[in-house]
């Protein structure tokens, strides 16, 4: 502890600061800030000069808080240790608020930049008119503004008010690549100090005055209704007030919410389970696997497409099955709201502010100038939280009794009452030439459409009426130069609400598409990296990131007795990647040992975050393929906690390498670009190990 | 409902709840201590990790009343600054990613370091592997372990 420091501080700005640590933001903490002055819709600064920005793309751990104000700060020349954020409410300036197909670098890439660049201008502009000076004569760096033609200066704080006072400049001249001094570094998280502490506010933190907590039971089986119930054992437990029927079930409200999950667990409800009761796993893979036998909507045809197979000198085909899996981020489920005649207070950890914000505005009929949605930080997403369901209840409970209410949901409620990545199946063909080559290759898809926020609905993406293009991505945006290509849909059902999880469709479809061209490499006698480069030719960016991969990986080179190779990659969110997995398979036993994963991103803002984010990604998606599975049993999701739909495990998961390409291409996304291409990686490498072919997810006991 | 004394966080703890309810509610809503998480209610996750006479626990398996006249220690109260050296690794190694499960992952790590002041890899996940961590960081969790047993042999940067 440097006491000097944070007395300094203390005294400068009447902030308390907990503690110092060096080369970080002493500000970075969300503490009320004296008077800033509103230079526009991103950027505060203060008469102390701090300097607040506003993130508007909330923080779920991929690094928002930290990369987004590298953007603004880059252009706007503050000093970085000034900065802190905040999360700003609803606001049209800011467009839509929502996390989601890891966009947040990629949409604000440009406008961030723009709305610092545009900050500084103005904070010149106020220097020159108090000088009296033309402002190409002012310069702007590290918070202070710099009268070129003699001795002077003023801090950003001195002018800031003038500043907000100013137009936005027309336009702004952005700095080219070789003139960052934060983007493209590996700056510290600004998030950190405070998640090592136990201050950080996640949405299950708020506390409101007069607030009470509510547990609610939800139907079973998905769409399920209401029809009676009774309270009477609930109401005996200590702590538990009342029981409210709403919507979507019965909401147990009470003075703790140990005491709300206890009393919900011990309602007496009758329900109407409705249409969804009839599905069970075994039917539901039945029926998607007959339904890839028949021809589907065409989402995507080249060349003779499945009429070239008949040609092929050599055939061969193959069943590929995912199941249902659950997003199961580590802070379960949970809104805060407050309604009342006048206006109303959402409190919530979500990926989607814009959604909720209209959902708060239908349920309480009041004026936007009424709603206040509060962003607090997640405790994980993964696609979950770009729903709207858990806040929706809870302002509808909220409205109905009229006083502060926390909605948490129990772990089981949001394994067994969620939305879900589809179970899906896909029937491939591929055919080689004489020489082994793949010149034809067709996919027959069975999967539920996910609409988003956890529907039902279909159709919808750009692939025309019949075809969900997040159901289709992963093989229908496959770059191979296959002459002869084909890939079909069908929507179907599981009775199972689906949504965006981590990576979306590419998570199933690029374990899919990335295995079965594996097996066409070894029924043509191809090396699986030789194979691909031959077929990506025309695909620089990837062809890139392959050989960088397998260059890193040693492909090809003597590995230790045992140990195997894997190789699988993807494009996605408009980044590059390719994974080489190492495993072993001893006595029906898998280890990964390590993964090398090379990525092309783009233009990138912090080479840190980006490292965390794929190995954060390996480990989401080996998770998944080690062991994530949901059954359904007479429409009901039979896991209900980690205990029966375990995750990966510290001493489970490899030592993982990242290599980035060095770019200045416009940024691509990184929160999922490290997810799709896992799964193959490590089932080819067990193909090699082991002559079995993992055609199903989870790998689970498929190698005893 | 029961009056129930213990020490929390060094200071003398008095409060009035159902002897049943589990720790981590008691700290959660009654006192309003939210650094420490509810993940999964089984005590599987280790979200919840408190110290109990300086043993790691899992606050929602341990009933409030089972804590009477006994010494808790929450993430709040593992240094007064953030400078126990297992936090000072956690920011040097940048370890949080959206950072739900630190809380518990940090209580766990300290108190293995208690035990162990040099420990192997395979030290570490033998007791970090029942510590969910969804976003992954269980390499750096590792890494910073490592670095804070250096900083705890070297009494600390602070």
């Amino acid at each position: 502890m440097n006491a000097s420091r944070r007395g300094f501080l203390k005294a400068t700005t009447g902030l308390v600061i907990g503690f110092y640590l060096p080369g970080r933001s002493e500000l970075a903490a969300q503490t009320p800030a004296p008077t800033p002055a509103k230079i526009n819709a991103w950027i505060r600064i203060a008469p102390d000069d701090s300097v607040t920005l506003m993130i508007h793309k909330s923080e779920m751990g991929q690094g928002t808080v930290t990369s987004l104000s590298q953007l603004l700060a880059e252009e706007l020349e503050c000093n970085w240790k000034n900065v802190r954020t905040e999360f700003p409410g609803i606001d049209p300036a800011f467009g839509l608020q929502g996390v989601f197909g890891s966009m947040s670098i990629r949409t604000g890439w440009g406008p961030l930049r723009n709305a610092g660049a545009q900050a500084r201008e103005m904070l010149l502009q106020a220097a020159a008119l108090r000088w009296n000076i033309d402002k190409s004569l002012c310069r702007a760096s590290d918070g202070v503004i710099s009268n070129t033609a003699n001795a002077n200066k003023l801090t950003f704080g001195q002018v800031a008010e003038a500043a907000a006072k100013l137009p936005p400049p027309a336009s702004v001249t952005l700095k080219a690549p070789g003139q960052y001094k934060l983007i493209g570094k590996s700056i510290k998280r600004l998030d950190t100090p405070d998640k090592v502490t136990g201050r950080t506010k996640f949405g299950i933190d708020v506390r409101v005055p007069g607030m009470v907590y509510a547990s609610i039971a939800r139907c079973p089986v998905f769409g399920g209704k209401v029809v009676s119930f009774d309270a009477a054992k609930a109401k005996a437990i200590p702590g538990v007030k009342s029981a409210v029927q709403i919507s979507t079930g019965v909401a147990v409200i009470a003075d703790n919410s140990w005491a709300a999950m206890q009393g919900a667990k011990a309602l007496e409800i009758k329900w109407d389970e409705g249409p969804n009761a009839v599905y069970n796993s075994a039917g539901i893979r039945k029926a998607f696997t007959e339904q890839t036998l028949q021809p589907g909507a065409s989402a995507k045809k080249t060349g003779q497409g499945a009429g070239a197979l008949n040609s092929a000198a050599k055939k061969l085909d193959a069943v590929y099955e995912a199941p249902f899996l659950a997003h199961a981020p580590m802070e379960p489920l949970n809104c805060v709201a407050h309604v009342r005649p006048d206006g109303c207070d959402v409190w919530a950890s979500t990926q989607m502010e814009t959604g909720i914000n209209g959902i708060a505005l239908a349920l309480t009929g009041l004026r936007q100038d009424q709603i206040n949605i509060h962003t607090m930080y997640l405790g994980g997403g993964f696609g979950r939280r770009a729903g709207t369901d858990y806040a929706q209840e809870a302002i509808e409970l909220a409205k109905a009794i009229k006083v502060p209410v926390k909605v948490t949901w129990s772990r089981e409620n949001d394994m067994q009452n969620g939305n879900y990545r589809p179970a899906s199946v896909t029937r491939f063909a591929g055919g080689l030439d004489a020489d082994g080559w793949p010149v034809v290759m067709t996919a027959n898809i069975a999967c539920p459409p996910m609409g988003g926020g956890g529907t039902f609905g279909g159709g919808r993406g750009g692939r025309g009426p019949s075809v969900d293009s997040t159901s289709v991505e992963g093989l229908a945006d496959l770059h191979y130069a296959i002459p002869h290509f084909q890939v079909d849909y069908h929507s179907v059902t599981g009775g199972v609400p689906t949504t965006y999880w981590r990576a979306v469709g590419y998570t199933q479809n690029t374990f899919f598409g990335e295995s079965f061209l594996d097996e066409l490499a070894v029924a043509g006698g191809k090396d699986p990296v030789e194979l691909r480069r031959r077929l990506l030719t025309d695909q620089p960016r990837l062809l890139g990131v392959l050989n960088l991969a397998a260059e890193k990986a040693g492909w090809g080179k003597p590995l230790p007795a045992g140990h195997h190779h894997g190789v699988a990659i993807v494009n996605n969110i408009g980044s590059y990647t390719a994974q080489v997995a190492e495993v072993s398979v001893a006595a029906g036993k898998l280890k990964v040992h390590r993964v090398v994963c090379a990525t092309d991103c783009g233009q990138v803002v912090n080479p840190a975050i980006v490292e965390q984010q794929i190995r954060s990604a390996i480990v989401f998606g080996l998770s998944a393929a080690l062991k994530g599975e949901l059954t359904i049993d007479a429409g009901r999701i039979q896991q209900s906690n980690f205990h029966q739909y375990d995750v990966a495990r510290m001493d489970e998961v490899p030592v993982v390498e990242v290599h980035i390409v060095p770019s200045t291409e416009a940024p691509g996304g990184m929160g999922e670009a490290g997810v799709p291409s896992i799964a193959p990686a490590v089932c080819n490498a067990i193909f090699k190990a082991t002559g079995k072919r993992i055609r199903r997810l989870p790998i689970a006991q498929q190698l005893a | 409902m029961a009056n129930i004394s213990f020490t929390l966080n060094g200071k003398p703890q008095t409060v009035d709840v159902s002897p049943e309810t589990p720790l981590l509610w008691v700290l959660r809503d009654t006192l309003g201590l939210t650094g420490t998480k509810f993940g999964c209610g089984m005590a599987i996750c280790g979200a919840c990790t408190v110290h109990i006479n300086g043993i790691a626990t899992r606050s929602c398996g341990m009933q409030a009343a089972a804590v009477a006249g006994r010494k808790v220690t929450t993430i709040e109260g593992l240094s007064a600054d953030g400078s126990h050296p297992v936090q000072q690794a956690w920011v040097e190694k940048d370890v949080p990613q959206c950072g739900y499960c630190q809380s518990g992952q940090i209580m766990g790590a300290a108190a293995l370091l208690a035990k162990n002041a040099k420990p192997s890899d395979a030290d570490i996940d033998e007791v970090m592997k029942f510590y969910i961590c969804r976003c992954g960081t269980y390499q750096d969790i590792r890494a910073a372990i490592h670095r804070a047993a250096e900083l705890q042999t070297k009494g600390g940067v602070g």
